[in-house]
């Protein structure tokens, strides 16, 4: 981090430039697995901006108490309880998705994001400025999560968010919905495209 | 040949840097070397010791040369096997002909317009000359896939394989896996049902008005369809009509599967040409056969009721499906396959056995052929790594022991 960070750089940041996904390339294995439909996407984004944000907030806060050598027990301590929590929450209210995400809610302790927002910001910085940059960085995952899920979705069942989009018209006429949507591989070919659009548009990120 | 040459020359100055057209010069460049030799060859005064005629447009063109009895016979093939569907009992061979090149043409058409449109705008805008390699995989790409295909899949499957397999990674010569069996792969995973089944085999419309009619709802699987499908017994394959499939017919190719590959003959006869021009490689070929053939007879030997496709013969899986067409055309492909000797050795050996154990052993997948060749691919340069890096550590070891008893 540089000398003078803003509050709102650090927001920011993560949604284009410094973006988790596509630019530090971390979290890509739950990328993979929760973005075949729309909707877990967005649950699953929206899960990882909580966590993100109080884990970043709770560490921050305790930040000069942990001894340095068993510092990431601490944190993983910390993240494993507020992914109880959201695990928990999911499956009372909204059953039918948690049924759909699985273990995945409970790897998002695996994620890399986290892990590195905690050692890279929340271990160095005031409770404000983390809880900011744990929220700007669980939404610039989720936009990216939310962008693999809608062309996922769209092009291998052929809906959004359930309703189906793709007219029935199309199908009499001979369309078929792609199979390889569906299948994770693709969802890394997706994430590429994105890279790929992304660098050509910021070329200093662009690597030589 | 005259005029043409006089109209290129004379239209040239508007291609070169500053005239009115130079954006569409790597158009020009291609047009001009697919119809004369091209300018920049390697000549004599230029290049004292690097001497070839061949440049890889006659390369390739020598490869789709090898394709043509394969082309033909498919086109024939389609319309034997609709033949036998409309259950004719008469098959005139031109109309058989005529019937199987109006199935195959948009194939081929819409293939090399989406293919070659993609490599044409990527040379623009990337301002290098159109690079050749579409040329052989468009010719592929309709040949590998079942006649029933539907054209935009076809353009879909053509698009994705040339940008994702191809151009990402630096156009012709620089793919890691090939470009038409990928297309075959995008189709196989993405649109399964068009792909594999009973019913995509066969045409049984008639094109354009064209053909006997045939009955609605006919079907009719492959052979290694039907061996996949049969529970336990070795399994009587049938053709169309219900007559039994002997060795020869598979042997000639007169069988359902996709447009181009069902006959080992023709495939035979690619070969040849491949070999004799010293485009193909003898030891990939060889030991793809060597291959094929040892895992069909291990797998022969503990034949399982669990596995039906483990009875079949080992020439019989040379035969049936795609094996040969595999062996041949896609294995050889110099871009993707090994460039040492020993690692060309073992590189066929390992897709001979690869395309068999996975027909024989996953029931999902009758045929193995095209995964098998795709996995070897990635695969082909860390052979080809290992086999140099055994040559250094053998000689540092030799001329170690020499200078020691000096």
């Amino acid at each position: 981090m540089s000398e003078k960070v803003t509050n709102k750089t650090v927001f920011f940041n993560p949604f284009s430039k410094n973006n988790p996904v596509i630019v530090q390339v971390l979290g890509i294995c739950s990328v993979l697995a929760v973005t075949a439909k729309l909707e877990p996407a967005i649950v699953m984004g929206l899960s990882v901006i909580a966590v993100l944000a109080f884990s970043n907030v709770i560490i921050s806060l305790i930040r000069s108490t942990i001894p340095t050598s068993i510092r990431i027990i601490v944190q993983l301590v910390v993240v494993a309880g507020l992914v109880i929590i959201v695990s928990e929450l999911l499956k009372a209210y909204a059953y039918e998705v948690s049924v759909q995400l699985s273990v995945f809610i409970g790897l998002i302790i695996t994620n890399c994001i986290l892990m590195g927002r905690l050692e890279a910001f929340a271990m160095a910085n005031r409770p404000w400025p983390s809880f900011l940059d744990g929220v700007g960085n669980g939404i610039g995952y989720t936009i990216i999560l939310i962008i693999v899920g809608f062309f996922r979705e769209l092009l291998g069942s052929g809906t959004l968010l359930g309703y189906q989009v793709v007219p029935q018209s199309f199908y009499e006429a001979g369309y078929v919905n792609n199979g390889l949507m569906i299948l994770p591989p693709m969802a890394l070919i997706v994430v590429a495209c994105i890279i790929w659009v992304h660098r050509s548009l910021h070329k200093e990120l662009q690597e030589p | 040949m005259k005029p043409i040459r006089a109209f290129l020359d004379k239209v040239r100055p508007n291609f070169e840097p500053g005239g009115r057209m130079s954006a569409l010069g790597s158009v020009y460049e291609g047009f001009e070397s697919f119809l004369y030799t091209p300018r920049t060859t390697s000549a004599p005064t230029l290049a004292t010791h690097i001497h070839d005629a061949i440049d890889s447009k006659r390369a390739m063109i020598i490869v789709v040369l090898a394709l043509m009895p394969c082309f033909f016979f498919g086109m024939y093939n389609t319309g034997y096997q609709h033949w036998l569907a409309a259950g004719q009992s008469t098959f005139p061979f031109w109309s058989l002909m005529f019937y199987g090149l109006l199935a195959i043409l948009p194939k081929v058409v819409v293939t090399y317009l989406v293919g070659l449109g993609i490599e044409f705008a990527v040379a623009q805008v990337k301002k290098e000359e159109i690079q050749e390699g579409f040329l052989v995989t468009g010719i592929l790409i309709p040949m590998i896939c079942p006649v029933e295909t539907p054209l935009w899949m076809l353009a879909v499957a053509t698009a994705f394989a040339v940008i994702f397999a191809k151009e990402v990674f630096g156009g012709t010569g620089y793919n890691i896996v090939n470009v038409a069996l990928v297309a075959r792969a995008f189709l196989f995973f993405a649109y399964p049902a068009q792909m594999s089944g009973d019913d995509v085999f066969v045409a049984t419309g008639t094109m354009f008005g064209f053909g006997p009619e045939v009955a609605d709802g006919f079907t009719c699987a492959t052979p290694l369809g039907q061996v996949a499908a049969s529970s336990g017994q070795p399994a009587e394959l049938t053709g169309i009509g219900g007559h039994l499939i002997t060795m020869w017919d598979a042997f000639i190719g007169l069988i359902p599967g996709s447009f181009g590959e069902t006959s080992t003959l023709c495939c035979m006869i690619g070969a040849a040409i491949l070999l004799m021009s010293g485009i193909g490689s003898w030891r990939i070929m060889l030991s793809v056969l060597v291959g094929a053939l040892f895992m069909g007879w291990i797998a022969n030997e503990f034949a399982s009721p669990l596995y039906p496709a483990s009875y079949l013969k080992p020439g019989e899986q040379l035969l049936y499906g795609g094996l040969a067409f595999a062996g041949v055309f896609m294995a050889t492909d110099p871009v993707t396959a090994c460039r040492t000797k020993l690692g060309k050795l073992i590189y066929g050996f390992l897709i001979g056995v690869i395309a068999v154990i996975i027909r024989t052993y996953n029931n999902g997948y009758p045929e193995g052929a095209m995964l098998a060749v795709l996995l070897m691919n990635v695969f082909a340069s860390l052979i080809d790594w290992m086999v140099v890096r055994s040559n250094i550590n053998r000689r540092r070891a030799r001329l170690i022991s020499k200078t020691q008893k000096v």
